[in-house]
This record gives structure tokens, C-alpha cells and sequence, in this order.
């Protein structure tokens, strides 16, 4: 039975039991949440490791880390993304960022970085182990890798006498719907990039239109390698290092597929820079600097030269791995990597169709 | 209530997040960078998504509910069972078992075949409990008046179908529209994925925000047509005594082909996919099991912890519902609602805007990717617990403090382990979803914070099948308990 009570008493009545009710019941399951406790980030990462910005492969930058945390005794963490997204998000959390390091897979987003006033100078011992090159004038950041634009091609689909000459053939109508890419990737943005510097706005625009209409898109590099095996199309645009790899391995993704180099300085040879930086808020100044003097150094190098990645070692005169052609025998088109346009890039992709 | 309406007001800022976006950058820009053709295409994609795939999944789902609970099916207990399971399977996994093993597995066509199979049983489920629910008095009353089977199927049962049907559909389409890991899989291109996409070349910016104001309308869209479709008439049962069992329909002739139909189904969405798992985990690595226990304990951490906190966020919410209802109180559980349809990917860019701006200690913290969570599966807390606290009689609190009890002791003591059982069931729900959850955990999580969910996406993103094996397999392993209660809940086996 309900308690008797006046309608005015009862309603103030139930008003304060309906608040403890509330908060009983927040207070009790807030003790629950307590119990299942735990930040899971900190269990892993110790609170001085250096934060490392990685949109490098996570396999290949975890082979640096390993051996540099068993050499120096710093502890290392990752997070991982792509060059524009991790790139973006530097800008956009600016000095409040807890990244000591940004490692790119290619130029523009290092260089984004860059021109945003985010970037401490690099060290004169690491820059001078680093021929000019591959690295920018203003030394704020440094080339630590780098990896050519290649055309894969399936070679039941295609012979070597009906490959294109240059990358901008593909823009001609007897490419459509024969060849394919991953322009959603930071990889194929920095060729792009590299089109636009080199052959103007116009014309990259065109290549780009035609591309939007004539072209397959896959997702990533190792995607569209796979198309191409499988005969989905008779080729497309991608880095070396993925057939290297899978070569390599399994061929499972490149068995009946050849690589196609353009060199004569060609927009399609271009070599992409990998960049690593220092960044101006971080307070593991020190530890940041020794990270990249020792990646640019004989230990750092020789892991792309030996290791699993297949890219190209640019500092310290460490060879690349073998079977690669060796990266001056490229025909690589003279490219300054900070004066690429990430930004403009998704910009006229975007205005095409193909973001 | 205060209480209860600050947290209704967190909740609306991925909304507001929206809104914001659309004043801050101008109506002008953002309506240029929406009324373009890629932009078309993409929701010409999405919209026929969900104008086939809802009632896709509703026919497979209502169909499968009715041949289990209301014909002389053979092997009725398992393919009770086996209808259900495939929630089990997220629908990445879904979609990789497919695509790894089956090329043709692309564009609309993929996507609707992987999106239908892994999402039919959340309409599957509701429609079994309402026919197991349903008094056969009514069909009987039907039947005596000279309706055939199928008559009575759709002038009887279907009508009482209506509220599963469209709540079922509801879910599904959400789910369809919020959608990321299973179609860029498969070369689909949606509203979501291109979001991803843009978030991927420019981060947080005003390009994936745009497409943010489309997607949030659609959803906004679709939970107005459901309220629509969901109508008023009260379809309870009165009187008192038990309901008889109900009659069977005989297939007769149908029996054969609705064996396999059914056997064809549970191919599609189970044995394909475990299959294909178990075969790729023949190629797997060792390597690739290191980080393995890690991972687990990640997800299992950060999904409880999601869990709890949607039950907290829930529980109040529930109650005044419940006990307390009025025009107020229905509004602010309406913003719930509202809150969550926001697809996961709006959610998570809301949340890294938002912490960046306003409170940069919680950016990249396990708690962000929690309350993201809370956010995102709010209502599968809500639901069982306010269904547990309407069962719980108020008349018991109110004995024990005619015997002298105080009101609030009377409450924790007499009340609350009642509610248990619905805490358990709400928060497993929870905590399924947010272990399968990709695109906020990408966002959000913690430097150096690995999921199961994420580990297998970066695997599987550099084309290695044999290294997401083990990952894909645990997440389904985990993924098995909750289904089993959502399973027990339906047929009327829960945790009372």
C-alpha cells in the first residue's frame, strides 16, 4: 500500500527520491566502471617512451625500433596512420601534441608539417650523413628512405613493346579501363604531386580527369598489385618495394607480374622521399635527435638495405637490398621534396571525382 | 532529472559537432563541396544500400523466424540456432571470408550479399521473441473463421510482426549506413567509406565533415520513417491464464525447399566465412600470434569499460522512463536515440575535434574511445533495462518500507539485484559491439593501444590473409557469449 500523504507532499516526496534514486544509482555503477579500471595505453607505454608518429610501414618502422630500444635503452610507441591523416592531425592538435617524432611514407605531408612551424631543426651530424638530395634546404626535417614510382604490369595481359613510355600516356584513350591505382593513398598523392610540380597544373589536371573516368581504383598499392595478378586489369601505378616484397616471399600477389621502371626523367620515375622530423613541442628533445641520427646512421640504413622493407637506404652509403636496381641508375626526375603540394594534390583530386 | 538531461546534452555533441561544422564553414562552402557528382554517386550507393538491404535482411529475417517458430520445419532447434549465429561473425569478417575466397565479391552486389548476411538476425531476433510471445488464441480466432495459413500469416501474424519488423529494420539500416570495414573490403564506396577516405587525406577537416552533414541526415531520415512506420495501435494481449502453444503450420510440399533455403543461408553467412578463416589461419605466421593475448586483453578492457559506461549513462534514463514517465522525460530518451544513430565515424571525429578543443587531457585516452562506445550502443543498454526495471514490482519496495525500511535502502536492496540480470544483458550487448567496432577505434584509441578489431584491419590491409586469421577467429570466439544471451533473451531462456 502506498503511504498516505497529501498530493503536494507526495509529489516533493517522490521529486527527492526520484534524485537519490539518480544519483544511487550513478555512484554505484561510476564504482563499477572503477573497478574494471585500467588505461590500457598506460599498461604498454611507459610514461618518458618517445612517441613516434609512424605512417611509415608499422613492419618496418618496428624493426628500427626494436634494435634502436635494444642499442640506446629508450622505449618507443607507436601510433600508426597514414602521411595526411597523422600529417592533419599534428596541425591540428599544434603544440599540444605528445608526438616527439613524425615519420612519413613520402614528402608532402613532412613538408605540410613543415611549412606549419611545427618542426625543430634536425641535427648537423644527422643531416650531414644525408646527401642533399634527399633531404630539404631548410633542414628541418631529413630523408631517412626513399622508393620509386614503378608500373606493374600482368605479363599475360601485356608485352614490353605495348607499355607506355611515360606515366602520362595513361591519360590516352587506349589506357582507359586498362590500367589502375590507389588514389586514396598517401603514396599516389606524392606522385601526383611530383606530376603536378613537374608538368603543371593543366596538364595534371587532365591526367587526373582522365584517370577519374578511365582508371580502376583499388584501396592501396598492395591491392591494386593484386588486381593486376589476377588479371582484373593488365596494369597499374604502385611503388616498387610491394613486388620486391612479395618476390620475395609468397608471390602469392605478384607471381604473374613484371615491373615496368620509366626513368628518362619521366613524372612516372619519380622517387619518393620517406621524411623523418623532430617536433618543435616536444619535450624528449634529445632522445628525438639521437632517434634520427641513428636512423640516418650506418645501423638505421643497413635495415633497409637487409631488412624486410625493400625501400631504398639514402644516407650513410649503405647499398640497397638486392635484386633492386640501384637507386642512381633510375632515371628519376629532379624533384626538390619539400616543394611538393600535398594539399593541392587532394584538391584537384577532389575536384575531379577522385576523393 | 537535472542529471539525466546533462548527460542528454553530451550526448548531442556529435550532433552539434555537425551543426557547428555546417555554420563555421558557411552553408555556402559546404553545399559546394556536397552538390558535386561524386557526391551523388556515393549516396546513390548508399541510399540503394538501404532501400535493398533493409527488406533483404527483413525477409531472411521475418521468414527465418516464422519457418522456425511456426511450421513443422525439421531440425527447428538447430536452425533456430544457426539463424542467429551469424551475429557472431563481424561484418568485416563477413566480408573478407568472402572476398578472400570469392573475386566476383565486389561493388553494390558484394555489398549487399556480405551487409544483409552479416545484419539480417537483428531482425531475425526480435521477430523470433515477438512470435514466441504472440498468443495463438489470435491466429486461432482467424483460422475458425475461415482464413487459409498464409491469410492468417498476413492479417494475424504480420501486423503484430510490425513494431520487430521496423525497430529490426531500423537497426539494420543504421548499421548499413554507418558501415566501413565490410565495404572497403570489397571496393563499395559509400558515404562512410569516402568519409574515411577524406579523413584519411586531411584528417578532421571540413571535406569529411561535409559528408558527415549528408550521412547524419540520412540516418536522421531513417529514424523518422521509423517512428512513422512503427504506428500506435496496441497489439498486447489481455486477460489472464497462459497461452496455448501455438499451432504449426505443415509445409507439405514447401518442405523441401524451405530445408534448403534455410541450409543455403547458413552456408552464406556461417560456414563461408569460418570457413575461409580457418583456412587462411593454415597460412598464418607465428609472428603474427605475438601481439595476440595483448590484444585480447585491449579489447576486452576497453569494451567493458565502454559497457559500464553506457549502463551508467543508461540506467538513470531507464528509470525515469519507467517509473517516472512524462513529456520531458520522453524527449530526453529521445535524444538518445537521436545521439546514436550518428554513425561511428561522426562520432569519432566529433570526439577528436571536440577533446582537442575543449579538454585536450581526454584526447587519445582509453576513456574517448569508451565514452565513444557508450555513445555509439546506447540503446542496446537502454532497452533491456528498461524492460527489467517495468519488472520490477514497485509494490515490493513499498512493503518493505511499510515495514519500515528507508525508501533508498528499500531501493538498493529490493530493487537493484532485480535490475541485474538486465545490467548483464544490456552491457554484453554493448560490449559486443564495441569489441567489433573499427572506424572510432582508429580514431580514437590511445597511442600504441592495439584492438582486435584494428589489428586484424591492418593485416588484412596489406593483403596479409594469413596474419588477420587468428585475429578474425578471436574476435568471432569472443563474440560467441553475448550471442548466446541475446539468443537465450529471444526465445525466452534470459537471465530472469
Amino acid at each position: 500500500m502506498r503511504p498516505l500523504l497529501v498530493p503536494a507532499a507526495r509529489t516533493a516526496a517522490a521529486r527527492t527520491a526520484r534524485a537519490r534514486t539518480a544519483v544511487v544509482l550513478t555512484v554505484a555503477a561510476l564504482a563499477l566502471a572503477g573497478c574494471s579500471g585500467g588505461d590500457p595505453a598506460q599498461a604498454e607505454a611507459p610514461a618518458d617512451a618517445l612517441v613516434i608518429y609512424n605512417a611509415q610501414h608499422e613492419q618496418l618502422t618496428e624493426e628500427w625500433v626494436e634494435v634502436f630500444t635494444e642499442e640506446t635503452g629508450i622505449d618507443v610507441v607507436l601510433r600508426n596512420g597514414s602521411d595526411s591523416e597523422l600529417g592533419n592531425q599534428l596541425l591540428a592538435e599544434g603544440a599540444d601534441s605528445r608526438a616527439d617524432v613524425f615519420l612519413t611514407e613520402n614528402s608532402p605531408a613532412m613538408s605540410l608539417v613543415e611549412r606549419a612551424g611545427l618542426l625543430a631543426p634536425v641535427e648537423e651530424a644527422t643531416l650531414g650523413a644525408v646527401p642533399e638530395q634527399f633531404r630539404p634546404s631548410s633542414g628541418l626535417w631529413t630523408g631517412i628512405a626513399a622508393r620509386s614510382t614503378v608500373f606493374v604490369y600482368n605479363t599475360d595481359e601485356l608485352t614490353e613493346s605495348e607499355l607506355p613510355t611515360s606515366i602520362m600516356d595513361l591519360a590516352e584513350p587506349e589506357w582507359a579501363g586498362r590500367w589502375g591505382g590507389a588514389p586514396s593513398g598517401a603514396d599516389f598523392q606524392a606522385i601526383v604531386a611530383a606530376m603536378l610540380e613537374l608538368e603543371g597544373e593543366e596538364a595534371t589536371a587532365a591526367w587526373l580527369d582522365a584517370m577519374a573516368s578511365g582508371a580502376e581504383i583499388y584501396r592501396n598499392n598492395i591491392v591494386t598489385m593484386k588486381a593486376v595478378d589476377d588479371g582484373e586489369v593488365p596494369g597499374g601505378i604502385s611503388y616498387h618495394y610491394y613486388w620486391s616484397r612479395d618476390q620475395n616471399g609468397t608471390k602469392e600477389n605478384s607471381a604473374n607480374t613484371a615491373l615496368h621502371y620509366f626513368g628518362n626523367e619521366d613524372p612516372g620515375a619519380f622517387v619518393s622521399v620517406s621524411g623523418g622530423g623532430v617536433l618543435a613541442s616536444s619535450e624528449n628533445q634529445e632522445k628525438a635527435q639521437e632517434f634520427l641520427t641513428w636512423l640516418t646512421g650506418p645501423t638505421g640504413q643497413q635495415i633497409l638495405g637487409e631488412g624486410y622493407s625493400f625501400e631504398y637506404p639514402v644516407a650513410s652509403d649503405v647499398p640497397a637490398r638486392e635484386p633492386l636496381p640501384p637507386l642512381a641508375e633510375l632515371g628519376a626526375p629532379v624533384v626538390d621534396p619539400s616543394s611538393l603540394d600535398g594539399p593541392a594534390v587532394v584538391d584537384l583530386m577532389t575536384d575531379v571525382g577522385l576523393l | 532529472m537535472v542529471l539525466v538531461a546533462l548527460v542528454a546534452v553530451l550526448m548531442l555533441v556529435p550532433l552539434g559537432y555537425v551543426v557547428t561544422v555546417v555554420l563555421q564553414v558557411g552553408v555556402g562552402t559546404v553545399a559546394e563541396s556536397i552538390l558535386r557528382p561524386r557526391v551523388g554517386g556515393l549516396l546513390v550507393n548508399t541510399v540503394l544500400l538501404v532501400v535493398l538491404g533493409v527488406p533483404a535482411s527483413v525477409v531472411l529475417g521475418v521468414g527465418g523466424a516464422w519457418l522456425v517458430e511456426r511450421t513443422d520445419l525439421p531440425a527447428r532447434r538447430f536452425f533456430t540456432v544457426a539463424l542467429a549465429a551469424p551475429l557472431a561473425v563481424p561484418a568485416f569478417v563477413m566480408s573478407y571470408g568472402w572476398a578472400s575466397s570469392a573475386g566476383w565479391v565486389q561493388g553494390l552486389g558484394g555489398g549487399l550479399l556480405v551487409a544483409v548476411l552479416a545484419y539480417y538476425p537483428m531482425v531475425y531476433l526480435p521477430a523470433l521473441a515477438t512470435l514466441r510471445g504472440l498468443d495463438p488464441a489470435l491466429e486461432e480466432s482467424g483460422r475458425s473463421l475461415g482464413l487459409g495459413p498464409w491469410a492468417v500469416f498476413a492479417r494475424v501474424v504480420a501486423p503484430q510482426l510490425r513494431l520487430a519488423t521496423v525497430g529490426g529494420g531500423l537497426v539494420v539500416g543504421l548499421h548499413l549506413l554507418a558501415e566501413y570495414g565490410a565495404f572497403a573490403f570489397i571496393r563499395f564506396d559509400t558515404l562512410t567509406t569516402a568519409i574515411v577516405v577524406a579523413y584519411q587525406s586531411s584528417f578532421a577537416g571540413p571535406a569529411a565533415a561535409s559528408l558527415g552533414v549528408v550521412l547524419a541526415a540520412l540516418c536522421l531520415v531513417l529514424l523518422a520513417s521509423e517512428s512513422a512506420l512503427r504506428g500506435h495501435s496496441r497489439l498486447a494481449r489481455t486477460g489472464s491464464g497462459a497461452p496455448a502453444p501455438a499451432v504449426r503450420a505443415e509445409l507439405g510440399r514447401w518442405r523441401v525447399p524451405a530445408v534448403g533455403a534455410l541450409v543455403l543461408l547458413a552456408v552464406a553467412a556461417l560456414a563461408v566465412p569460418l570457413l575461409s578463416v580457418m583456412r587462411w589461419l593454415g597460412a598464418t605466421d607465428a609472428s603474427a600470434l605475438e601481439r595476440l593475448p595483448s590484444t585480447v586483453g585491449s579489447t576486452v578492457v576497453l569494451s567493458v569499460g565502454g559497457a559500464v559506461l553506457a549502463v551508467v549513462v543508461a540506467l538513470p534514463v531507464a528509470w525515469l522512463v519507467t517509473r517516472h514517465p512524462g513529456g520531458t522525460v520522453r524527449r530526453l530518451e529521445s535524444a538518445y536515440y537521436v545521439a546514436s544513430s550518428l554513425p561511428t565515424i561522426i562520432i569519432a571525429l566529433a570526439l577528436v575535434t571536440v577533446t582537442l578543443a575543449v579538454a585536450p587531457g581526454l584526447y587519445q585516452t582509453a576513456f574517448t574511445v569508451m565514452a565513444a562506445y557508450a555513445l555509439t550502443f546506447l540503446p542496446r543498454a537502454l532497452v533491456p533495462l528498461r524492460a527489467g526495471i517495468a519488472q520490477a514490482p514497485e509494490s515490493l519496495e513499498e512493503a518493505a518500507r511499510s515495514l519500515g525500511v528507508p525508501p533508498l535502502v528499500a531501493r538498493v536492496r529490493i530493487t537493484l539485484p532485480r535490475l541485474l540480470p538486465s545490467v548483464a544483458a544490456g552491457g554484453a550487448l554493448v560490449a559486443l559491439g564495441a569489441a567489433n567496432e573499427l572506424t572510432a577505434t582508429l580514431l580514437l584509441a590511445p597511442t600504441g593501444t592495439r584492438t582486435l578489431a584494428t589489428q586484424f584491419w591492418a593485416a588484412t590491409s596489406s593483403v596479409d590473409y594469413g596474419a588477420a586469421a587468428p585475429y578474425a577467429l578471436a574476435l568471432v570466439l569472443l563474440s560467441v557469449p553475448a550471442v548466446a544471451l541475446m539468443l537465450a533473451q529471444a526465445t525466452g531462456r534470459g537471465l530472469r
